[in-house]
């Protein structure tokens, strides 16, 4: 209808609106690659009990990850986790409580090339795989970590400074991801790392759906230590098995975990009574090299077992239940554990 | 006590082997031909969106029961980042997440 106008009887500025409010609608009537990229919401909001040794602790928990893209290279992302734990006292006093509220990683990534992401800000340390793929408890189907989580992940888990990261060859064959990173030191409270650097190199096998990794960690504080860690993945796609196995050697101790969850959906479909449930066992072992206090591996050679059974409810509810029992020379332990979990995923705003 | 431990927990890992082997054995004729066919297809075809997020996506974690459109984009640009997916399959999940 504007086009039948004649030009001389819009002037400038009313073309200039006119033209501005036909591009608007356009992207509006169009379903264009710009409504696809709203900012996002994800994470889980769970309900733990820890029941070791005969003393239980409650734990209520929201770790929120916010997701946002920003032009056609920058992406931000961030997630926290606040947590109140409520322990027993001991000798019958009743209960205490703690909490923490603080991120585990805030970063911003720049995709350079197919090939390149830049990484900048707190960042999860890339080594096993465990801290950057399964610590989010709504991914993760056992609650606890593994023993030998410690090692490589330079003490709190996250790095501060720059990580180059990508797709080093991708064929339908083979593909190849690598990570190398450089953390400076934070005594930060809640933004804490340790002067460390390394990197991980991740070969993925489609065709077997086997990935096998490597990674190295070097932390470069007053005493100069390095990690090395191998993990083996084989996830195949035709049936709902996952094993997963991760082996780390630090500068004071070693392990290895195995860990294997299988989701019954083979029976009547994942939605059925059967098909909901996913059993999962992990085994895992540590042995002490030297003494230190700081790697938080057991202080004495220990080997634990888990037998889990997960229950994934509609709506993105999960019941998580497991049993696990440790074995040290300085005692063994019963370990109890439950919890609900709600994993949620919602756009920031309401696009078009 | 600690080894009978051990031993149970060994016999039990391997016990989550075998549905996987009776799986694979029932099936291994008509994957063998669908494998020489895909071989043959791959390298002309783009990589199918379905597969590329089976096998990086759901490597890690379940689907999400619902998935709006609006994040489709954001969702894989994060997924590029942390699976590091190439160029040419994060093209392939998006046009599968928002055909």
């Amino acid at each position: 209808m504007l086009s039948s106008f004649p030009n001389r009887q819009i002037d400038w500025p009313l073309r200039r609106i006119c033209t501005v409010l036909l591009s608007m609608s356009a992207v509006c009537i169009c379903p264009g690659v710009r409504a696809q990229n709203t900012p996002f919401f994800s994470g889980g909001v769970g309900f733990f009990t820890d029941t070791n040794g005969g003393n239980t602790k409650y734990s209520p928990s929201i770790a929120p990850v916010f997701t946002a893209p920003i032009g056609q290279h920058l992406l931000i992302e961030s997630r926290a986790t606040a947590i109140e734990v409520f322990s027993p006292k001991g000798d019958g006093q009743g209960y205490g409580h703690f909490h923490f509220v603080g991120p585990a990683f805030a970063q911003a990534d720049y995709v350079v090339n197919s090939h390149i992401t830049a990484v900048g800000g707190y960042f999860l340390t890339p080594f096993g795989t465990y801290n950057e793929r399964l610590t989010p408890f709504w991914i993760s189907p056992l609650a606890d970590s593994p023993l030998i989580y410690g090692i490589g992940t330079m003490g709190s888990g996250s790095g501060l400074g720059g990580m180059l990261r990508g797709s080093a060859i991708s064929t339908p064959r083979f593909s190849m991801n690598y990570a190398a990173y450089l953390s400076s030191g934070s005594t930060n409270f809640r933004f804490g790392s340790s002067r460390s650097t390394g990197g991980q190199l991740n070969a993925y096998f489609p065709n077997a759906q086997l990935e096998i990794g490597a990674s190295y960690g070097r932390l470069l504080e007053t005493t100069q230590t390095n990690s090395i860690g191998t993990h083996v993945w084989w996830t195949p796609t035709s049936i709902p098995l996952k094993i997963r196995s991760e082996y780390a050697h630090g500068p004071h101790s070693q392990g290895y975990w195995v860990e294997s969850d299988y989701r019954l959906s083979q029976f009547n479909g994942e939605n059925s009574l059967i098909g909901r449930l996913e059993p999962i066992f992990r085994i895992q072992q540590t042995f002490r090299n030297s003494p230190s206090s700081s790697d938080g591996l057991p202080a004495v050679d220990a080997q634990r077992v888990d037998f889990g059974l997960d229950y994934h409810l509609p709506h993105e509810v999960r019941i998580n239940t497991s049993y696990a029992r440790s074995f040290a020379s300085t005692g063994d332990v019963n370990i109890w554990e439950t919890a609900l979990i709600y994993r949620f995923l919602f756009p920031a705003w309401r696009g078009k | 006590m600690k080894k009978y431990w051990i031993h149970i927990s060994l016999g039990v890992l391997l016990l989550s082997v075998i549905p996987l082997a009776s799986q694979t054995n029932g099936n291994s004729a008509p994957q063998a031909v669908d494998a020489k066919k895909q071989a043959s297809k791959a390298s002309a075809q783009a990589p199918d969106g379905n597969q590329v997020f089976l096998q990086n996506c759901a490597r890690c974690h379940t689907v999400p029961e619902t998935f709006s459109p609006r994040i489709a984009g954001t969702v894989i640009r994060h997924m590029r980042v942390r699976a590091g997916l190439s160029a040419q399959d994060e093209k392939a999940l998006l046009r599968f997440l928002n055909p």
